[in-house]
């Protein structure tokens, strides 16, 4: 049986296939000095990177060195993540670049920078999309360790400040291996079911490697997915974990996070009692303007209506011009009257006495003509027209 | 306070209601009837606002882990 006789392209696809499913070989960082750089007229770069024993060819294209080219120059000590793979058309062995980091950074701060950047570029961190917290929240979610002082703080705090809102806690696991997939479950858990408003993921201080589960994936994925504003605090303030970034609010320590999520009952007392003297002060403010108008209206009134000491003198006034006005009449009509019956008519003294008028005289009949000419008790004779009667003088108080 | 909590009454109810009637109050557009009805809303409002703000403790509640019981209520 004569040997099998393969295609140079078949070898290659082959030895492509082979390179890529090895997981050795794929996703991998690898040290190294830059030498041969050259950057292609296609924006791909080009470069070998090579240390005592060995040298790998490696292809960085335009689409994942953008921002990443300036830390390559000639003989940079960098580490590259990447994979291996085979350029079939020539086969070359070529390994392509995702990520370069200079040479020192360490092995964790060059992986947080690879996520980092990718998930920047994904949106993850898009300012954005960062959601502002609620004012008075009602129902504060945490995910922390159920042991440990971070659940205790934050219960201090909101206990000082905001007691309102009901405090949730859902335990998780915070370091170690299964830590990641443990948090992210507990938070979408917690987001999920509960009916909080905020969420509070937190843990406390460590070292690089006790805080990495919030640099895993799915805790990056499941901050991101969380429903409700999440606020971040994981180890101390100079830490930064790729949970900080995607959160919608970055807090410096588990005791500062509680303090973002909610106001001091004290403060917002007081701005009660504020709002409540605000709508105190337009009240009277109010009243006052109804006041004033009243006293416009008042003296408006006063000045159109009729003025009553004036107007009872104008009356009187009429009343007595009305009182002269008949009078005259009287004496116009009286002395037309006078005319008319002749004068001697009007000079008969018995004409006189018809008209009311009556003669007083003493019993001899000598006339009294004047009122101080009697005294009490004096008898006196009185003559109307129709006849005479005897009188005394009485004085009556 | 650990009874219940009627949702109407959620403080951040009450408290938007409160800056509402005082905004009102100061948009001046009222009868003075009008203004003494909001003010007494508002006051009550207010009252309300200080005693949740004063006689509260807080409800703590602890949920079952995740990751090896499952969630569960």
């Amino acid at each position: 049986m004569p040997p099998e006789v393969y295609p140079v392209s078949q070898v290659t696809r082959y030895l492509r296939e082979l390179l890529e499913a090895n997981r050795h070989l794929t996703e991998i960082w690898v040290a190294g000095e830059v030498s041969n750089l050259s950057l292609a007229s296609s924006g791909h770069v080009y470069f070998t990177l090579k240390d005592a024993r060995g040298a790998l060819r490696c292809a960085f294209f335009r689409n994942r060195n953008v921002g990443q080219r300036d830390r390559l120059h000639e003989g940079a000590s960098v580490v590259v993540y990447g994979s291996l793979s085979l350029y079939e058309q020539r086969g070359d062995l070529s390994f392509v670049v995702d990520f370069v980091q200079p040479e020192g950074t360490g092995a964790l701060a060059a992986e947080f920078e690879r996520r980092r950047a990718r998930f920047e570029e994904e949106g993850l961190f898009a300012p954005e999309r960062k959601r502002s917290l609620p004012r008075f929240p009602r129902r504060i979610g945490v995910v922390t360790s159920p042991t440990g002082a971070v659940f205790h703080d934050i219960r201090d705090v909101l206990g000082r400040r905001w007691p309102l809102a009901d405090l949730v806690l859902q335990p998780a696991p915070v370091q170690g291996a299964g830590a990641a997939p443990a948090v992210a479950d507990a938070i979408r858990a917690i987001a999920r079911e509960r009916d909080i408003d905020v969420l509070i993921v937190a843990r406390g201080g460590g070292s690089a490697e006790d805080l990495w589960a919030f640099n895993e994936e799915p805790v990056v994925r499941a901050v991101f997915g969380s429903p409700v504003p999440v606020v971040s605090a994981v180890g101390h303030e100079t830490d930064t974990t790729l949970a900080d970034l995607v959160a919608d609010v970055r807090a410096p320590t588990p005791s500062a996070a509680a303090e973002l999520v909610a106001p001091d009952r004290g403060s917002v007392a007081h701005r009660v009692d504020t709002l409540q003297r605000h709508g105190e002060l337009q009240v009277v403010r109010k009243l006052a303007s109804v006041h004033e108008h009243l006293d416009v209206r008042w003296l408006r009134l006063r000045q159109t209506a009729p003025n009553a000491p004036a107007l009872g003198h104008a009356v009187a006034l009429h009343a007595e011009r009305s009182t002269i006005a008949a009078a005259r009449r009287l004496h116009d009509a009286a002395s037309v009257l006078q005319q008319r019956t002749g004068r001697l008519t009007s000079l008969s003294p018995l004409a006189t006495l018809g008209r009311g008028f009556a003669v007083v005289t003493r019993p001899d009949q000598s006339p009294v003509t004047s009122s101080t000419a009697v005294k009490d008790g004096d008898r006196l004779l009185v003559r109307w027209h129709d006849g005479v009667r005897p009188v005394r003088i009485e004085a009556v108080s | 306070m650990t009874g219940e909590r009627p949702s109407d009454e959620s403080f951040e109810g009450l408290y938007a209601r409160l800056e509402e009637v005082t905004n009102t109050l100061e948009g001046g557009q009222l009868t003075l009837e009008q203004s003494i009805s909001l003010y007494e809303e508002g006051m009550r409002l207010a009252q309300r606002c200080q005693a949740l703000l004063a006689d509260v403790e807080q409800r703590i509640q602890v949920l079952r882990e995740t990751y090896d019981n499952g969630f569960e209520r």
